[in-house]
């Protein structure tokens, strides 16, 4: 452990083996100066062995600490297998932990063993605490015993359908563990990653759509009705989960909607049509002058949610949205991302090096993206090479006739780079540039040839080179050049260039008569010193010649010949052969030879200089792939657009109806697929048609609430507010009335959002009340606006915490009947309490009331008639609807302020025709409103609320109960109650507020021995608490 | 995602390695070895590498290599990122990222990357969080620990991991509530031989260091915040209110972190404020050459230019510099060939100066591209695009906080061509 353990070691390593044997019952385990004792490893583990099964939890402590060392190192601590398994039951949660850091690494290894500890894992499963529960589901799905296959997947299961989510996303990551463990899975898993993305919490999103990705990529179809949601989820999620979900929806968005590109792709270039526009979609362009695009408001919505994203601290994030417009958006607006991007080259190296490939791609198709921001790529001498020569590539790809002089300018500083690799590259990009720009291509031949006379050899061979390939697309006046450059080969060495000059020489021999054959000659005679590459281009010279000249160069050409034919290299005794048969006319040779001029002296293309980046589009932006320019195992590839888009309707999700909305929302007490079921048997045209033209509002207003704009929200909509008449308080009655609208509309919502906006409600109404609920609650004077605003914003947030780590329970909404069909004659009304804070007004109970036509004719004008409400009962109605057709329904909400009583609320529902009495008389526990709050506050609100305040009595409790979760979902069921964390297991607490006058109400459960419970419930309103403690007491008591 | 992580020192020693999934041998750094030694600088190890069977993202951070390995497709920027986030946790615990300080913490390290990532997917990367779950090490807590038996590890989950808000932690209280903003702006710059300016930009950022109790909601707003052409901005920024009213309305994390980082809109003009003379020869056939190099100030706005230093990578040939300054004092290594002139600050009245003679290798070739000099220099109170914080507001919290802006310009990437 320090030096001078090391120093004992270096002098008594072989005495320790010795005595290990009698030395370890004597060392003490605590203390870690020993441990240099043993040197060997089996010593040093009996060591530790012992340490493991001492009971002091110090000395495990410290043996796991150090075996943690070990395994960090990479050594091998398996045969501590059995000594540490035992402790994984541990009491102390940092053993514990060590202990599951061991086995993940071992349990591979050692499977039988590994399965001694299932049993624990399992227990913790279902361990109250959420962080034991989901590190439990991680440890269990990470040591990949293959026999444990059923009992992951069975705790996957339970735990996708978790209240925490925190679990829940542990679950998500188990799916792609046990799919890595057993593909044959797949199907059931496919079944959990569907349920997953129904998920509404932020938490999830990212790394259940990682699980899809991995697990099933091509089930697109699992993704439509959960499509929107992710969209507006987007913005906060966390970081990692946005490039996963960005990465995943770019490519959905491929397949189901149609090219944008298509109306500006006329004014594009035409390099630009090859690329993305195949012949099919060129006829569509000719079609389309009759029928205009229309961009599908989904692919809207994900170009406009997703562009805050570029102002994230992420660079991978706001590379995944720049990829995601570089692909999906058309091409006009592709160009904000450009600004993010450059924002990225103040990164560190490595991210500037991706991001620098990037540009790099994009910068060929569309230069003007990056033009504003040439000199950004400015090279600097400190940057590192792979830098700067992505730079260099950028600049290139960015040259044109406006610019071009400056780059020029700019290039000469690069030329004489120390960096002379860099140097290089530069000299390749002058004559890139001088190819494509061809007003400067006697400037960049000018400035190279000077380089030609440089003092560094790769300078002048990169030249050479790059001369070469310009003097092809104008051989015509460049005679000069070339004598210039065959004088170069008495010194210059580097193969590539030497070989350049002899290819140059030979295929205009006919320019430089005299200069060819005198330097065949002096070939000849280097030629078994030369490089292969340069003997092959020697050999090339000599055959040209021959064909020419042969006068002159007959001797030559044939030594040269015989020189090739003893050659070590097989290409060029190859090479050889060929050559002689071809232009040696003898009697063999056949109809060849009569066209080897022709064959050598063709006249051939001048080479395209292009850019290293050009056949990168084929991959994803941002892409593994992408970078390494191979194809990566696991790349999905980006599907070409549709011709035709798939059916938009997919993505409607069916019903969006108030009622599922709120109850959803509501303090997160629901899970969707009871819900659903529920609703399953009522969907409803209605939303499913109006979704399409209200997508776009939704995501304004959806933006507006990620936006966490309550402040803003409150001011826009004080003018919104004049058609609601029975409203205190107008701003606050608008800002409701919005966020109304943006739940009514918006299928999917982040739960987390709906508690702040709850709690809002909660705190306008404390305020008006005297008391105040609970100590984070408390009293606010509402003087300064702004004060007041953020004031509950904070508080929400508070309270959106707490409502978070307090366990929600699903609560199956039940129905009452308000009108029957037969009384109704064909019009059938049913109402539920939505659970929610009403958006008419503070006090009032949110209801729900669905009308079906059950009749084969129209039903005109339904709406409420005469209202006779008992004294202080106030009503909101809905608005009159015009018509129902037969068989239809239709959701409408109301709000009644029932004075925290039980009263009826009578009135008529009319038709055009009928009219009929009907009455609401609500539950006591629709009354009320959770809250939630800590259990600390909990204890001392209750303080506050005893003697009068106090009611309690004694009940028995079905055996079936008698759980945690059984019991919660029952008193939730009951009435509409927050959860209150419990420290201890056999009391249950729950709070609530009135709703009309905000007075707290605190139940708790007590379970007892011999299954009886004491049911205490504090409230203010003793009336009411009563009341629900009659209506709580079958409800516990019974199966 | 990623596989497996190893971090390797710059003598090429594994000396932490972690596997989230089934074991990857060691073996596969010898690709990574193959690479470093073929790009020769540490700098120019290309990020991304590929073997037969694995991929190898690295990032190279305080001469430490964090070196993961990758299955299949995904993002490099993602494991790029995730990388120099660990590295960035590990400098919040241990004050530093060395390899002797996660030597000394590898328990501490361990349960951190066990917690940061699970099965290669990130799942816990804000500091705040991580800190509830595992407490850093301090003296005071070890001792505490070893007495009273308590651990280092949370027991329950931290509340940010499922707020809304996951870079706050829930129960924040301070004696001295404080606010402290700092605007820093650096200036990028290439002067040309000439001393015009080829590119100049300034970027800035504003750190915050804030210590308030509970939740606090603040808002920051600018005087002219048309200046900030392109921003991007810690998570806590309410993104809407930017974009209709143009101020930063957020919860802040607890602690010191950046609130945003800024480019000023390369349509206003930057003000450089130091201009730099320079001769730098060599003689032909001979090995010498003259250095000489005075430095001034200009548009600094009435501030002095302070903590001055100019670094100069000499060429190759260069053996050794024989050089006198007015000012300040100068060192030349000559392994690394480069030369550092620490000035400090600049007084208008007595130009400093640096000039001297160079010795070259006798034979060889004079060296055709003059060095360019990197210049780095720092100005209080003053941010040299102009920007200027207008006020800052709290909501949500009743007591008064003390609120202090500071600013700061400052030579980012300043390189004079010669």
């Amino acid at each position: 452990m320090s030096a001078s353990s090391l120093g004992y070691n270096e002098q008594g390593g072989e005495a320790a083996t010795e005595q290990g044997q009698e030395a370890t019952p004597t060392t003490a385990p605590s203390v870690p100066a020993a441990f240099g004792l043993f040197s060997s490893d089996t010593k040093k583990n009996e060591d530790l062995k012992q340490m493991l099964e001492s009971n002091k939890d110090s000395a495990k402590l410290d043996a796991m600490k150090r075996i943690v060392g070990m395994i960090a190192k990479g050594k091998n601590a398996s045969e501590l297998f059995p000594a540490v398994v035992k402790n994984v039951a541990s009491k102390n949660i940092e053993i514990k932990k060590l202990v599951y850091v061991y086995l993940m690494r071992y349990a591979e290894e050692q499977q039988d063993l590994a399965l001694l500890s299932i049993s624990t894992f399992q227990r913790a499963l279902k361990d109250p605490n959420q962080l034991i529960r989901a590190s439990a589901l991680r440890v269990l799905s990470s040591i990949r015993v293959p026999i444990i296959v059923p009992i992951m997947m069975l705790a996957i299961k339970e735990a996708s359908a978790d209240l925490s989510p925190y679990v829940r996303k542990n679950a998500a990551h188990a799916i792609q563990k046990l799919y890595s463990l057993d593909p044959e899975q797949k199907e059931m898993l496919i079944e959990v990653i569907e349920k997953l993305l129904k998920d509404k919490s932020t938490l999830v999103a990212g790394s259940v759509v990682m699980a899809f990705e991995e697990v099933c990529p091509d089930r697109i179809d699992l993704i439509h009705k959960n499509y929107r949601k992710l969209c507006n989820l987007l913005v906060d999620v966390e970081e990692w989960g946005q490039v996963v979900i960005i990465h995943m929806l770019t490519r959905y968005a491929r397949t189901q909607f149609v090219s944008p590109w298509k109306e500006d792709g006329v004014l594009e270039e035409d390099n630009e049509k090859d690329f993305y526009e195949s012949d099919e979609e060129q006829k569509e362009k000719d079609q389309k002058v009759k029928k205009p695009y229309a961009m599908d408001p989904d692919h809207r919505l994900l170009i406009r949610n997703t562009k805050p994203l570029l102002q994230s601290r992420n660079a991978a994030v706001v590379m995944a949205v720049a990829q995601l417009y570089w692909h999906l958006a058309p091409k006009s607006e592709a160009g904000i991302v450009s600004k993010s991007l450059v924002r990225l080259l103040r990164s560190n190296r490595e991210v500037q090096y991706i991001v620098l490939q990037n540009i790099a791609t994009m910068s060929i198709q569309r230069k003007g993206m990056f033009e504003p921001y040439l000199k950004s790529f400015y090279v600097r001498s400190t940057d590192p090479t792979m830098i700067k020569t992505s730079k260099l590539e950028i600049l290139t790809n960015l040259a044109n006739e406006a610019n071009i002089s400056t780059l020029l300018r700019e290039f000469q500083t690069y030329v004489k780079s120390q960096d002379k690799q860099f140097a290089a590259a530069t000299i390749q990009a002058i004559g890139r540039c001088a190819t494509n720009i061809s007003e400067v291509t006697d400037t960049c031949l000018n400035g190279l040839v000077c380089l030609l006379s440089n003092r560094d050899e790769i300078v002048v061979a990169e030249s050479v080179v790059v001369i070469k390939k310009l003097l092809q697309t104008q051989p015509a006046h460049h005679g000069e050049i070339i004598k210039h450059m065959a004088k170069l080969l008495d010194t210059i060495t580097v193969p590539v260039a030497r070989a350049s000059i002899l290819w140059l020489i030979g295929e205009y021999c006919e320019r430089v008569p005299k200069i060819a054959p005198d330097v065949l000659r002096k070939m000849a005679k280097s030629f078994t010193n030369e490089d292969d590459l340069v003997k092959l281009q020697i050999l090339n010279l000599g055959a040209k010649l021959y064909l020419t000249n042969s006068k002159q160069t007959k001797l030559l050409t044939q030594y040269i010949l015989n020189l090739g034919k003893y050659d070590q290299s097989y290409d060029i005794r190859d090479r050889t052969r060929f050559i002689r048969q071809l232009i040696v006319p003898n009697e063999k040779s056949g109809a060849l030879s009569k066209y080897a001029k022709k064959i050598f002296l063709a006249q051939k293309p001048a080479p395209l200089l292009e850019s290293p980046f050009k056949d990168r589009d084929r991959f994803q932006l941002g892409t593994l792939s992408h970078t390494l320019n191979t194809k990566a195992i696991g790349y999905l590839e980006l599907s070409n657009w549709p011709e035709v888009a798939p059916d938009p309707s997919v993505r409607n999700v069916e019903v969006i109806e108030l009622g599922k909305e709120w109850s959803v929302a509501l303090g997160k007490a629901k899970k969707e697929k009871p819900t659903e079921k529920f609703y399953s048997d009522s969907e409803e045209e209605e939303s499913a048609s109006t979704t399409d033209t209200e997508s776009e509002s939704t995501s304004e207003s959806e933006k507006e609430k990620n936006g966490k704009e309550e402040g803003s929200s409150m001011e826009n909509s004080e003018s919104s507010s004049e058609e609601l008449s029975d409203s205190e308080s107008e701003s606050k009655e608008g800002s409701a009335k919005k966020k109304f609208k943006t739940t009514e509309e918006s299928d999917s919502d982040d739960t987390e959002k709906k508690t702040k906006m709850i709690s809002k409600k909660r705190e306008s109404s404390g305020s008006s009340d005297s008391e105040s609920s609970s100590t984070e609650e408390s009293s606010s004077d509402s003087e300064s606006e702004s004060d007041s605003e953020s004031d509950a914003e904070s508080r929400k947030h508070k309270n959106a915490i707490a409502s978070k780590v307090s366990s929600p329970i699903f609560v199956p909404m039940k129905t009452h009947e308000l009108l029957h069909r037969m009384s109704g004659k064909g019009l059938a009304a049913h109402y539920h309490f939505s659970r929610q804070p009403c958006i008419y007004g503070n006090q009032m109970v949110s209801v729900q009331v669905t009308l079906t036509n059950t009749t084969d004719q129209k039903l005109e004008n339904i709406h409420v008639g005469e209202r006779k409400l008992p004294a202080g009962m106030k009503m909101h109605v809905f608005n009159p609807i015009e018509f129902l057709e037969p068989e239809e329904s239709i959701t409408v909400s109301m709000g009644i302020d029932f004075c925290d009583s039980t009263q009826t609320a009578s009135f008529q529902l009319c038709t055009k025709e009928d009219h009929f009495n009907v009455n609401i008389q609500p539950p006591v526990g629709e009354l009320l409103l959770p809250v939630t709050m800590s259990e600390k506050d909990f204890k001392t609100e209750q303080g506050m609320l005893t003697g009068m305040n106090e009611t309690s009595t004694t009940i028995t409790v079905a055996p079936q109960n008698s759980t945690r979760l059984v019991l919660l979902e029952k008193v939730v069921k009951a009435a509409n109650l927050g959860v209150v964390p419990s420290g201890q297991d056999n009391i249950h607490r729950f709070s609530a507020k009135t709703v009309h006058s905000g007075s707290l109400m605190l139940v708790t459960v007590e379970l007892k021995e011999g299954s009886t419970a004491q049911l205490i419930i504090n409230t203010e309103k003793t009336v009411i608490g009563s009341i629900l403690l009659r209506e709580l007491k079958p409800v516990l008591s019974q199966g | 995602m990623i596989h497996s992580l190893f971090l390797i020192n710059c003598s090429g020693d594994i000396f932490l390695e972690k596997h989230w999934k089934s074991v990857v041998s060691q073996s596969v750094c010898d690709y990574f070895f193959e690479a470093q030694e073929k790009a020769a600088d540490v700098e120019n190890v290309p990020p991304v590498i590929s073997t037969p069977h694995h991929y190898l993202i690295s990032i190279y951070r305080e001469k430490i290599f964090f070196v993961s390995v990758i299955q299949t497709e995904v993002p490099p920027l993602f494991v790029i990122e995730f990388l120099h986030r660990v590295a960035d946790t590990f400098q919040d615990y241990f004050g530093e990222c060395s390899e002797t300080a996660i030597k000394d913490n590898v328990v501490i390290v361990y349960e951190l990357l066990e917690e940061m990532l699970d099965n290669g997917f990130p799942l816990a990367t804000e500091s705040n969080i991580l800190k509830e779950l595992i407490k850093p090490p301090t003296i005071l807590r070890s001792v505490v620990n070893s007495i009273t038996g308590s651990s280092n590890m949370g027991e329950t989950l931290p509340t940010g991991q499922l707020s809304n808000i996951p870079w706050r932690r829930a129960v924040v209280k301070y004696t001295n509530n404080e606010a402290y903003f700092d605007v820093i702006e650096e200036i990028d710059a290439i002067i040309d031989k000439s001393g015009s300016t080829v590119f100049a930009e300034i970027q800035g950022v504003i750190d915050s260091c804030i210590k308030l109790s509970g939740m606090p909601d603040l808002s920051l707003s600018f005087m002219n915040p048309r200046l900030l052409d392109d921003v991007s901005f810690h998570p806590c920024i309410r993104f809407k209110r930017w974009e209709s009213e143009r101020v930063l309305s957020f919860i802040p994390p607890d602690g010191n972190f950046r609130l945003i980082s800024y480019r000023v809109s390369s349509q206003n003009l930057v003000a450089i404020p130091v201009y730099v003379k320079h001769i730098i020869s060599f003689k032909e056939n001979s090995s010498s050459g003259r250095f000489d190099v005075t430095i001034g100030p200009k548009q600094n706005m009435g501030k002095t230019v302070e903590g001055v230093i100019v670094t100069v990578h000499m060429p190759k040939a260069v053996l050794n510099m024989n050089l006198t300054s007015t000012q300040g004092s100068y060192t030349f290594d000559p392994v690394l060939k480069v030369l550092t002139w620490d000035i400090g600050k600049i007084t208008p009245q007595k130009l400093p100066n640096l000039k001297g003679i160079v010795n070259l290798q006798s034979g060889a070739p004079k060296p055709e591209e003059n060095p360019s000099l990197n210049v780095q220099f720092k100005i209080q109170q003053l941010a040299i695009s102009g920007l200027k914080v207008n006020r800052l507001d709290m909501f949500g919290e009743k007591y008064k906080p003390f609120k202090g802006v500071k600013y700061i310009t400052k030579a980012g990437k300043f390189q004079v061509r010669t």
